[in-house]
């Protein structure tokens, strides 16, 4: 497969969020405002690229019974890793996401991919993938904070977009998450299926 | 006494893990199919955070507060977890074949729950005590149990229902959820201790 194609495979086809319904703690717990699920989504990113890079040039070295065991160690290091990165220079950051920071460690977009992907193609192929299915995560993680907060609060990336006595508080509280999730899933079933 | 009622009527019905912290999503959608499969789900979470929220909790006040060495926080207590899971499926297997038979399946399943290293680094956030982060693990053991149970008896019903075709699933359960979570925003009022 060219590089390019990858990308796009994990972007649409294969969109971790909506079409393999992968990683849905993150997903529903950081989304409360847009800004808060993009950075959720760039933050696995980061660790998925490195992780992937990481695993496709070790996998033949790893004896295949302890393959699953080593590939959580590589994980969580980039994810220890991250943590310390925000601590410095985002603190504000890292304290809004919480405990779904170290939580990437058991986000099973992770180790799907380390195990589909990461430990059969070279390094160069596994970071594409990376790219694509971090940025599929990552775009949707931001869609999903984007509506939450225009139905919440009426504002988006913190821009007014109409007053927010108008907002339905419910979309930005724990229901609000489940229910656009559930929505937003349905519509990409709808339009894939048509295609 | 108060504080540990506190614990347990926060950690089942305010906070609870499911609905209002977002954790466990993936075997709550999973394994909620059925009533049985979910309590065999529920049992074997509540056995494995009980454990591993007990032994990661020592290993916090014994080895990595002592020593100053919180950074490797997230490396170490994954890597417990892992362990404790594999030992109670061998254990398990060799004392009890009849709950091997039960919640064997569902047990490696629980290493990647991230409800179990989501509780585990909770209480060491909260500076909890032994004691109170076993109650803690197991009440809210107890919350994620109640919510697969419930979710579980709604699914059951939703097949017989018929549903537009794009909403079937995956999505129809999450607006469940989402209208479950609705109905548990009541008991946020209630306040003890």
């Amino acid at each position: 497969m060219k590089p390019l194609s990858i990308i796009v495979n994990g972007l649409i086809r294969q969109n971790p969020t909506f079409v393999l319904i992968l990683g849905m703690c993150p997903t529903l717990g950081t989304t409360s405002s847009a800004i808060t699920g993009l950075s959720m989504g760039l933050a696995t990113l980061f660790v998925l690229i490195c992780s992937n890079a990481a695993i496709s040039a070790l996998a033949p070295l790893v004896p295949d019974k302890v393959r699953i065991p080593a590939y959580i160690i590589v994980i969580a290091s980039f994810v220890t890793a991250l943590q310390m990165i925000m601590q410095a220079y985002t603190p504000a950051l890292y304290a809004t996401l919480g405990i779904f920071i170290p939580l990437i460690v058991v986000n099973c977009i992770l180790l799907g991919r380390a195990e589909a992907f990461a430990s059969r193609n070279g390094v160069i192929a596994s970071i594409c993938d990376a790219i694509g299915i971090g940025l599929g995560f990552t775009l949707a993680l931001a869609l999903i904070g984007t509506l939450r907060e225009l139905l919440g609060a009426g504002t988006v990336f913190g821009f007014t977009v109409y007053p927010d006595t108008y907002g339905s508080l419910l979309f930005i509280l724990a229901p609000g998450a489940f229910i656009v999730l559930g929505f937003l899933i349905a519509i990409f079933n709808r339009i894939t299926r048509k295609a | 006494m108060l504080t540990y009622l506190a614990i347990i009527v926060t950690a089942i019905f305010v906070n609870n893990i499911v609905f209002a912290q977002f954790l466990g999503i993936c075997p709550f959608i999973g394994v909620s199919k059925r009533i049985d499969s979910a309590l065999g789900m529920g049992a074997a979470v509540t056995f494995v955070m009980a454990v591993a929220t007990t032994v990661t909790t020592l290993l916090q006040d014994l080895i990595l507060d002592p020593l100053g060495l919180g950074y490797i926080q997230t490396i170490l207590f994954i890597l417990v977890i892992a362990i404790l899971v594999q030992m109670l499926e061998i254990i398990i297997r060799k004392i009890s074949p009849s709950l091997y038979a039960a919640l064997g399946v569902f047990l490696p399943l629980i290493t990647t729950n991230c409800a179990v290293l989501g509780v585990a680094i909770i209480v060491t956030q909260r500076h909890y005590t032994l004691l109170a982060s076993l109650t803690y693990a197991i009440a809210t053991a107890i919350g994620f149990t109640m919510a697969l149970l419930i979710f579980a008896g709604i699914r059951t019903r939703l097949d017989l229902v018929d549903i537009p075709r794009p909403m079937r699933g995956v999505p129809i359960a999450l607006i469940t959820a989402g209208l479950i979570a609705m109905a548990f925003m009541g008991f946020s009022g209630i306040t003890i201790g």
